[in-house]
């Protein structure tokens, strides 16, 4: 058993854990955080992805206690209160979503590839990407879409939209 | 997984006492240790994680000299301004490894101590002739890379940092697995004051090899067009669901093309 000590959507966290616990259990388990969804939990589907100092993660690939001392991100600490963040509000305008479960991951990992291309995105940088995330309901067009939008929407309010990532 | 105990390392100091703890692995990114440990195929008693050590992670550039932290993540190796000058075809290679989130994580150090026969650091290290530095001493790419999964780290040993002479001309060309975006072939060509050398990964029966067939037609002519009729063996070359040996022989040929032809470029 460890401490793990966590700044996790801006609020401090601590419990203790076993030193396998992954950190995406430690997320749903211990904080309730069940936005960050397990999906094939072989590194490969993307559902499990948060932002760990800033970075984008696959958190079923990670163990809790490594995670420990850092800053995550996870989706619940996106929107600010009503006011979803620009790439929620992306994905809910182009349909970017049918049956959710890939979601918080696609947008998780949405919100560290703009913030990695601040002169913009192009459709064929998106989906490359968009490698370490699958979705098997909307053939990823319209996530595409919402990518490009949220890029869009984010680079003309710079300020505003960084605050929120 | 089975029940484990983390150790988060200080120091490479710290790190070599406690690796000795128990049946201890190392932890550096653990984008394939993890994974290996859920599945059960690993089960060390003790990690001791690397990861927040703070001399061995960056890349320097001094000259000609590259020398690359032992647990700089393949997403710093290919964002880094230096490299990119010094030596291009290597921060390509680290951006097409696993995904973003794999490569904001996995590490140099990780790469080669693992030695995947389908990685793809272990065929530029081998081709820039590069020195694999541990906490004990120094080991050519060429001594280092044993086999599958095997290399000629000592129990115990850590691996520090990577150094290497920035060549002349060279290049990366990778026909990966769509679904594990491994190397079905991967071929890095460079060409240095040694003169040209090809290591190939993802084909090798016994991992990654330098092609002495690829390698004496671009000593001659370095040009893709020196490769036309150039035919590998398909002998001591892997079959799997993806690719028969046949397949792969001719993919290195390929891929050994496009290489030349991007360093050329």
């Amino acid at each position: 058993m460890s401490d793990v000590s966590l700044m996790v959507n801006g609020k401090r966290v601590s419990g203790a854990a076993e030193d396998r616990t992954l950190l995406v259990h430690f997320l749903r388990e211990n904080l309730g955080l069940t936005g960050t969804h397990v999906g094939c939990d072989t590194s490969q589907c993307g559902a499990c992805v948060v932002h760990v100092d800033g970075k984008a993660v696959k958190s079923c690939t990670m163990l809790a206690v490594q995670a420990s001392g850092s800053t995550v991100l996870t989706i619940e600490g996106l929107a600010n209160g009503a006011d979803l963040h620009p790439v929620q509000a992306a994905f809910k305008e182009h349909h970017g979503l049918q049956c959710g479960f890939c979601t918080p991951g696609m947008i998780m990992t949405a919100t560290d590839m703009i913030g990695r291309h601040p002169e913009g995105l192009d459709e064929a940088t998106v989906r490359a990407e968009l490698d370490g995330n699958i979705c098997r309901c909307t053939g990823y067009h319209n996530i595409v879409k919402a990518i490009l939008a949220a890029s869009t929407t984010m680079k003309g309010s710079k300020g505003k939209a960084k605050q929120a990532a | 997984m089975y029940a484990v105990n983390y150790h988060r390392a200080a120091s490479v100091a710290d790190a070599a006492k406690l690796v000795k703890t128990g049946d201890a692995k190392l932890l550096s990114g653990g984008m394939t240790l993890i994974p290996a440990m859920k599945t059960r195929l690993a089960a060390p008693s003790d990690l001791v994680d690397l990861s927040r050590i703070a001399e061995l992670q960056g890349v320097k550039v001094s000259g000609k000299t590259v020398t690359i932290g032992a647990t700089t993540t393949h997403h710093a190796v290919a964002n880094d301004e230096k490299l990119k000058k010094a030596c291009p075809a290597l921060a390509h290679l680290a951006s097409l490894i696993g995904d973003p989130a794999v490569r904001h994580k996995g590490t140099i150090g990780g790469s080669i101590a693992n030695n995947d026969p389908a990685a793809d650091y272990p065929a530029a290290l081998l081709a820039l002739g590069a020195t694999i530095i541990t906490n004990k001493r120094e080991i050519d790419a060429d001594k280092f890379f044993k086999g599958l999964f095997e290399t000629s780290l000592k129990e115990g040993e850590i691996v520090t940092a990577v150094t290497f002479t920035a060549p002349a001309k060279a290049a990366y060309e990778k026909f990966r697995n769509p679904a594990s975006r491994y190397a079905i072939v991967g071929v890095f060509v460079a060409k240095g004051k040694d003169g040209v050398s090809v290591a190939v990964t993802g084909a090798g029966d016994d991992g990654v090899f330098r092609s002495k067939e690829i390698e004496a037609a671009l000593a001659k002519n370095f040009a893709a067009s020196a490769l036309e009729g150039v035919k590998v063996p398909a002998k001591n070359l892997m079959t799997d669901i993806h690719a028969s040996a046949d397949y792969r022989a001719n993919l290195i040929a390929v891929m050994a093309k496009r290489a030349v032809a991007a360093a050329n470029a």
